[in-house]
């Protein structure tokens, strides 16, 4: 287990790197330049000044010498300055990833909470009605856009109801459990409902796979109650399909973090990128495109070890 | 004979998908939105950019059925002409996209080695960024555009063909009736083409409709922050996020948009559900 371990995690460095490089040269191929875009045409200033602007902010020297000087802030741990707010990009970062993991962790949790229980009934339960509104709900929470389920949660929640602030925003769940619950429950299960619908559709396909087994035609020849037999022996077995899927789904509740906090102003990493990407915020952009990215592929590195863990056969391919 | 073959399966398919209600379903939507997109310049619409003051914000009523927007434009007309621009950007996005990730997907699996290697830790890079948000950076630096989109949506999807197109590769290159065309000295282009990328077709045609309704999700997020389609070109997510000044006045400004990205959306999905069972019964969901 420990070699597979070290193998995982070693086929991470160059992965890491073209990550690094690919997160470097994202905002180099924009035409024009951050200076330009954060004086707009409202200030004037001479050629001279403008290059002492540039040299200033490091953005006259040739690309490999601004990536070797970046990876180097990266080592020494700020990661460079936000041009907008002058404060080290780690510090801007530290500061919303965990509004951001909180957002996703619990958009997961709903995920987990509709698609699961959905998925096992429906398969345990096939071609009646609640099989088939289970895979209604399968299809019509893929197709749902998420800005748009996130705009009607507002409509309905925040401007008719009033159960959710009107502004957005965020407190601290160890701070204002109640006020934390009214910021970010909306958010999460617009989130979390294109995630549950994969989950139901996952499960289902699992645990249909899985019931149609010889050992658990075994089971149910040697008397087990229909309870343990789903329990102990398919929903188990079904649940490794299911972790692997939520490992791939992190990517989406990452990238969809973007779109829904900008909708219900929750001030996490997502919102904070694309104010960075509109204002051509180069270093905070990167650090937050690379801290995501880095976030993503470790994720899926430790689904593949618990996989590698749960099942044995996948350790020694 | 591939060709054939490749005719007769794709028939008895047809046939198959004839007898699934979910996909027919699926077949109408997408068939429906498809001449609605082609065929509105003949279509008895006004303007989509049309501005007439007197009729801001007029809910949904007999003369516009689905009422008009801030400006005093029809919302039908532009809904319609906004599934012009989302079709156009997912169909060109996903053929580009499937070309070069067959062609790389092929050279990968069949070349294998250190092409193989290189090829799919080049990919790996591109599987390392959440797909929206990979999206989202390359229009970004590329600027906001409907063209940009279409290289941004091409660039996420290119490694998904290529990794799908590669595993079967893999083990089709090791087959009998490969192996036979080589030992009669067919060479390598000829045995991709003839004879192995028809096997692939059924892979393709089911991934094709999966990403058809990833990249009109995609287009209408990346139109919902401003990144695709510009004022006043119609556009279904800039629509929605237009819609969103004016919730409480004119809730159909937000619903109708969001109402159409998800009927397209769900049609493609449908279409792909249906394909997927009757081309590959292993994979049903």
């Amino acid at each position: 287990m420990r070699r597979y371990l070290a193998k995982r995690l070693l086929s991470l460095v160059p992965t890491l790197v073209g990550v690094s490089l690919l997160t470097f040269l994202f905002l180099r191929l924009i035409p024009g330049d951050a200076i330009a875009v954060r004086l707009g045409t409202s200030t004037v200033l001479s050629e001279h000044q403008l290059a002492e602007l540039r040299s200033y902010l490091g953005i006259d020297q040739p690309l490999h010498v601004q990536y070797v000087r970046w990876v180097g802030s990266l080592l020494r741990g700020d990661a460079g300055y936000s041009i907008r707010t002058g404060q080290p990009v780690v510090t801007e970062i530290a500061a919303r990833l965990p509004v951001t993991a909180e957002l996703a962790l619990g958009a997961a949790l709903v995920a987990l909470g509709l698609g699961l229980p959905l998925g096992v009934l429906s398969a345990v339960r096939p071609n009646t009605t609640l099989d088939l509104a289970a895979r209604a709900f399968g299809l019509l929470g893929l197709s749902l856009p998420n800005f748009w389920l996130g705009t009607l949660f507002v409509l309905l929640f925040a401007r008719y109801f009033r159960w959710m602030p009107n502004t957005g925003g965020y407190a601290g769940l160890t701070q204002d459990a109640a006020a934390n619950l009214r910021f970010l429950l909306f958010p999460a299960v617009t989130l979390g409902v294109a995630m549950g619908a994969v989950v139901m559709r996952t499960t289902r396909s699992a645990m249909l796979d899985v019931l149609a087994a010889d050992y658990i035609r075994t089971a149910r020849a040697k008397g087990l109650a229909a309870a343990t037999v789903i329990h102990r022996h398919a929903l188990q077995n079904s649940l490794i399909v299911v972790v692997t899927i939520l490992g791939i789904q992190v990517g989406y509740l990452l990238g969809g973090a973007v779109i829904v906090e900008e909708i219900f102003a929750v001030p996490g990493i997502g919102r904070m990128l694309l104010n960075a990407i509109y204002q051509r915020d180069y270093a905070l952009v990167q650090g937050a495109v690379l801290v995501v990215a880095v976030l993503f592929v470790t994720v899926n590195t430790l689904v593949d070890v618990a996989y590698g863990y749960l099942d044995p056969r996948i350790r020694f391919q | 004979m591939a060709i054939s073959t490749l005719a007769s399966a794709s028939s008895s398919a047809l046939g198959a998908l004839g007898g699934n209600r979910a996909a027919l379903a699926g077949l109408g939507i997408v068939s429906v939105l498809a001449l609605a997109a082609s065929l509105a310049d003949w279509l008895p619409l006004p303007s989509p950019v049309e501005m007439v003051p007197q009729r801001r914000l007029v809910g949904p009523n007999w003369g516009m059925p689905l009422g008009a927007d801030a400006f005093g434009r029809d919302l039908l007309s532009r809904t319609v002409y906004g599934a012009r621009l989302s079709l156009q950007v997912a169909v060109t996005s996903v053929t580009a996209a499937l070309a070069a990730g067959t062609l790389l997907g092929l050279a990968a699996g069949y070349a294998g080695g250190r092409l193989d290697q290189a090829l799919m830790r080049a990919m790996d890079v591109f599987f390392s960024f959440p797909a929206v948000l990979l999206a989202l950076g390359i229009v970004a630096a590329l600027g906001p555009s409907p063209s940009n989109v279409v290289l941004a949506i091409a660039v996420v999807y290119t490694p998904i063909f290529a990794r799908v197109v590669r595993g079967p590769v893999l083990a089709l290159k090791e087959r009998e009736f490969v192996e036979a065309t080589r030992a009669l000295g067919a060479s390598a282009r000829r045995i991709v083409w003839r004879h192995i990328l028809p096997n692939l077709v059924s892979v393709l045609v089911v991934q094709t409709s999966i990403a058809l309704s990833w990249a009109i999700l995609t287009e209408a997020s990346l139109s919902f922050l401003g990144l695709s389609a510009q004022p006043p070109a119609p556009s279904w997510g800039a629509m929605l996020n237009e819609g969103r000044q004016a919730l409480e006045l004119a809730p159909h400004l937000a619903i109708f948009p969001g109402l159409a990205i998800m009927l397209a959306v769900l049609g493609f999905n449908l279409l792909g559900d249906g394909l997927r069972d009757v081309l590959d019964p292993r994979q049903r969901a």
